[in-house]
């Protein structure tokens, strides 16, 4: 019994050290899906969170030095965006592409990246070819 | 072509439904001949997938831009190699890929065991051809590799494709996808021998020698799949990671980590008849993360870079888990009395308590990684909102519970069975302790205050130490004995228990993967704006933009920095560091040139270029250690390799210890 005992409070203190490892890795690491809009509506109270805003890229990308300016659009809604992370923009990234960003949302209303996603809508799987007729159809 | 190729598919789903009902009606109603046509089946369904495929493979080389996938992943300007390859760069291919290797799988089980495991080979051909119907499914009603365009009632040929996605167009996408595929595909096999002798409740552990080896196999495979995949992003991302805790990266390490815990609480059941369910639990674990994982990289259910698109298909692999998971549970649970354990732990200074330490740091890490994972799904279930955790939260977690693994790695190996004594313990791990410390009093002295940098390093040291007073202990033994030189005996112990030596290989292989990882604790960065001439310099090295050069071939259009590099004033080297557009995709693609050495890499990407010409963006990189991973690789790899060589001293004397309690046992 009291091997079982030795074992029971060591899987005990192995384990609620892992927990009290995750947890605490969660709250600090945990980023909010927010869309555009809802940024917009969002109190001071959430400035705080660490927020991941989804969009397309538009047009004008600046690049000054460290730092990349560009503005994400959803809905007609736009979003300005700074990114100063110190990964290089992934090669997808490029306007018309769907981004993802990572970071704050200043007071200034500007979204302060640290990371960015990018997916090209054609990364895996090209869009349906441009042909006058309806789509790809089985042959069977 | 392509309706011979989507007729062979639809055979072999036929044929794969007559598997299953042929052998488990032959099994039932004893009659073997239904059991070998099934068997039969099983071969004809492989030639059948290997007729689609080849279809598929000469459509992609010569160009057969009539049919939809040929169009989508392929166009005339890519190296034929990379139109090779786009077999497996989409869906519905990769789909096909995935059942003419279980299909191959299947083919070579049913062939090397025509004479043995008569009792249960009926269930191991069910449990494979279930798994191959369920993917069967998939490309014979839903994801068909053979569409062709049609515009109206017409089919069209669109003259040529929308090639490859950049990113894929690189050496290891020939070989990186197939390894990784054949572990994923590979961990069927040890499940359908685990679930057969569950139903037929075979006495004995024969079956488990059998799955041991096959998991040992696709374990290789699945660790050379997952480290290329690393090699991979290091070499092409341009910010030199090789590990991001994305979502499919995850999914290809879970499977990874329970096919580990699985092969080394195998021993405990091998040796001391315990730990039965156990094993059944985390082979059967292994296959559903497999199958989960093909679900996660083809559902879209979390966002990541690898993802292929969003497809229907998600719904199938959902039922067909939620099934499978529910069929496994059942049956285990209805098995219990079978499986009871014939030992139990005595000590917690044993090697049985450290193989119940690995597995349950092991499981507890692969659920945090699931738990991470899916976080966004889970959270958006439980509070609508969708939150999502990152490499943080992973790091925070694994990394503690990989210094702990290699503490065991260290002290598993050495500790005796059932009860070891403090003093015992003493004299085996004098020494290693002594060198742990020593590493890090000479590495603190150094200026390294990283915790866990000192704390992998000093456990990394213990770990070789203990391994290498093994060998020489071993060897020297030998040499005594048969008065041959010490290189000889080296080779003489191993052979003589290839599983326990080829084991500690391993084992210094992953060491030197740690120091490899640790040495992220040191890496060093910058992002500059440079005109031609610029020199700046970055840890030892002064690097000097030399020259801006473009060009354009028929696949992509390119401009390349090239990047003299000077350390203590002496010319070292020169880097040429690329950015590319593909033309076929509009797409961009960078090549970063990596100046590759034991102690470091130099790392450079050119990320970008002003408009008017001169003003280069430039990223330069210093990455300690890192090729010791690559390195460390390789060791597993040989390691791995000699484990599957049989031992000589089985062949040399048939009832060695293990043989011989296995055999007690299985007349109990």
């Amino acid at each position: 019994m009291k091997t079982y005992l030795k074992f029971g409070s060591l899987i005990v203190v192995i384990l609620g050290t892992l927990l009290w490892l995750a947890m605490g890795g969660i709250s600090e690491t945990k980023t909010y899906y927010k869309t555009i809009a809802e940024l917009n509506q969002l109190g001071d109270g959430g400035k705080d969170h660490r927020l991941r805003v989804g969009g397309d890229v538009a047009d004008s990308i600046q690049r000054q030095g460290r730092e990349v300016r560009f503005t994400l659009t959803q809905d007609n809604l736009v979003l300005p965006v700074v990114y100063s992370g110190i990964e290089p923009l992934p090669d997808t990234f490029k306007p018309g592409a769907r981004a993802l960003a990572d970071g704050k949302l200043g007071a200034d209303g500007v979204f302060h990246a640290t990371k960015i996603q990018a997916k090209c809508a054609s990364k895996y799987e090209a869009k349906p070819i441009q042909q006058p007729a309806a789509g790809p159809r089985a042959a069977l | 072509m392509e309706n011979i190729g989507a007729l062979s598919v639809m055979l072999a789903f036929c044929f794969a439904v007559y598997a299953i009902l042929g052998s488990v009606i032959g099994k039932l109603t004893k009659k073997p001949f239904l059991v070998i046509s099934a068997e039969r089946a099983v071969y004809s369904i492989w030639v059948l997938l290997t007729i689609a495929a080849g279809i598929l493979i000469y459509s992609l080389m010569t160009g057969d831009y009539r049919m939809a996938y040929v169009a989508h992943y392929t166009n005339k300007a890519m190296p034929s190699v990379y139109k090779y390859t786009a077999w497996w760069g989409g869906q519905e291919g990769s789909l096909l890929f995935w059942n003419w290797l279980l299909a191959s799988y299947a083919t070579v089980v049913v062939f090397k065991n025509q004479r043995k495991f008569r009792e249960i080979m009926p269930y191991v051909i069910a449990v494979m051809m279930a798994t191959q119907v369920f993917f069967l499914t998939l490309i014979v009603f839903i994801e068909s590799p053979f569409k062709v365009l049609m515009a109206g009632r017409r089919i069209v040929d669109v003259g040529d494709g929308q090639g490859l996605s950049a990113l894929l167009q690189y050496w290891t996408m020939i070989i990186h996808p197939p390894m990784l595929y054949l572990g994923y595909v590979g961990f069927v096999v040890p499940f359908a021998f685990a679930i057969a002798s569950l139903i037929t409740k075979q006495p004995g552990e024969a079956w488990i020698h059998t799955t041991r080896r096959w998991t040992l196999v696709t374990w290789m495979f699945q660790t050379t799949g997952v480290l290329l995949g690393a090699g991979w992003a290091y070499a092409v991302l341009g910010w030199g990671g090789y590990w991001g805790w994305d979502p499919v990266e995850n999914a290809s390490l879970l499977p990874w980590i329970t096919a580990t815990a699985f092969l080394h609480s195998v021993m405990m059941q091998e040796k001391k008849g315990m730990m039965k369910v156990w094993n059944m639990v985390l082979v059967s674990a292994t296959f559903f993360l497999c199958i989960f994982g093909t679900f996660l990289t083809r559902s879209g259910i979390v966002n990541s870079v690898h993802a292929f698109s969003q497809g229907p298909i998600g719904m199938y692999f959902v039922v067909f888990l939620s099934i499978g998971i529910a069929a496994t549970v059942t049956l285990i649970v209805s098995r219990l009395d079978f499986l009871k354990s014939e030992a139990q732990m005595e000590s917690v200074l044993s090697r049985e308590s450290s193989f119940l330490f690995n597995n349950l740091v092991l499981l507890a890490s692969c659920f945090a990684i699931l738990w991470g994972t899916l976080f966004p799904v889970i959270s958006e279930k439980f509070t609508g909102e969708k939150i999502s955790v990152d490499a943080p939260f992973f790091n925070r977690i694994n990394i503690p519970i990989a210094m702990f693994l290699l503490f065991l790695t260290g002290v598993g190996p050495l500790i005796a069975w059932r009860k070891s004594s403090f003093d015992s313990l003493r004299r085996a791990f004098l020494w290693p302790t002594v060198a742990g410390v020593v590493v890090d009093v000479v590495l603190f002295a150094m200026g390294v205050r990283s915790f866990y940098a000192l704390m992998s390093f000093a456990l990394c040291a213990f770990v070789l130490l203990t391994v290498a007073m093994e060998f020489v202990k071993g060897a020297n033994a030998i040499a005594t004995k048969d008065q041959s030189n010490f290189i000889s005996s080296m080779i003489e112990l191993t052979h003589r228990n290839t599983r326990r030596y080829g084991g500690y290989l391993v084992h210094v292989g992953v060491v030197i993967m740690f120091i490899g990882f640790t040495g992220k604790a040191f890496d060093q960065s910058m992002i500059v704006e440079i005109v031609k001439g610029d020199v700046v310099s970055l840890g030892k090295y002064q690097l000097r933009l030399a020259d801006i050069l473009q060009g354009q071939n028929d696949n992509y259009r390119w401009q390349k920095i090239v990047v003299d590099v000077t350390k203590n004033g002496e010319h070292i080297d020169t880097l040429e560091p690329e950015k590319r557009l593909y033309l076929a995709k509009k797409e961009p693609g960078s090549n970063v040139a990596i100046r590759r050495r034991p102690n470091e890499d130099l790392y450079i990407n050119f990320a970008g270029l002003s408009d008017d010409g001169e003003k280069v963006v430039m990223q330069a990189y210093v990455f300690p250690l890192v090729s010791w991973i690559w390195v460390g690789y390789w060791v597993v790899l040989s390691g791995t390799i000699i484990c599957l060589i049989p031992s000589k001293s089985r062949l040399m004397y048939p009832r060695t210890e293990i043989v011989g309690i296995a055999g007690k046992h299985a007349k109990v």
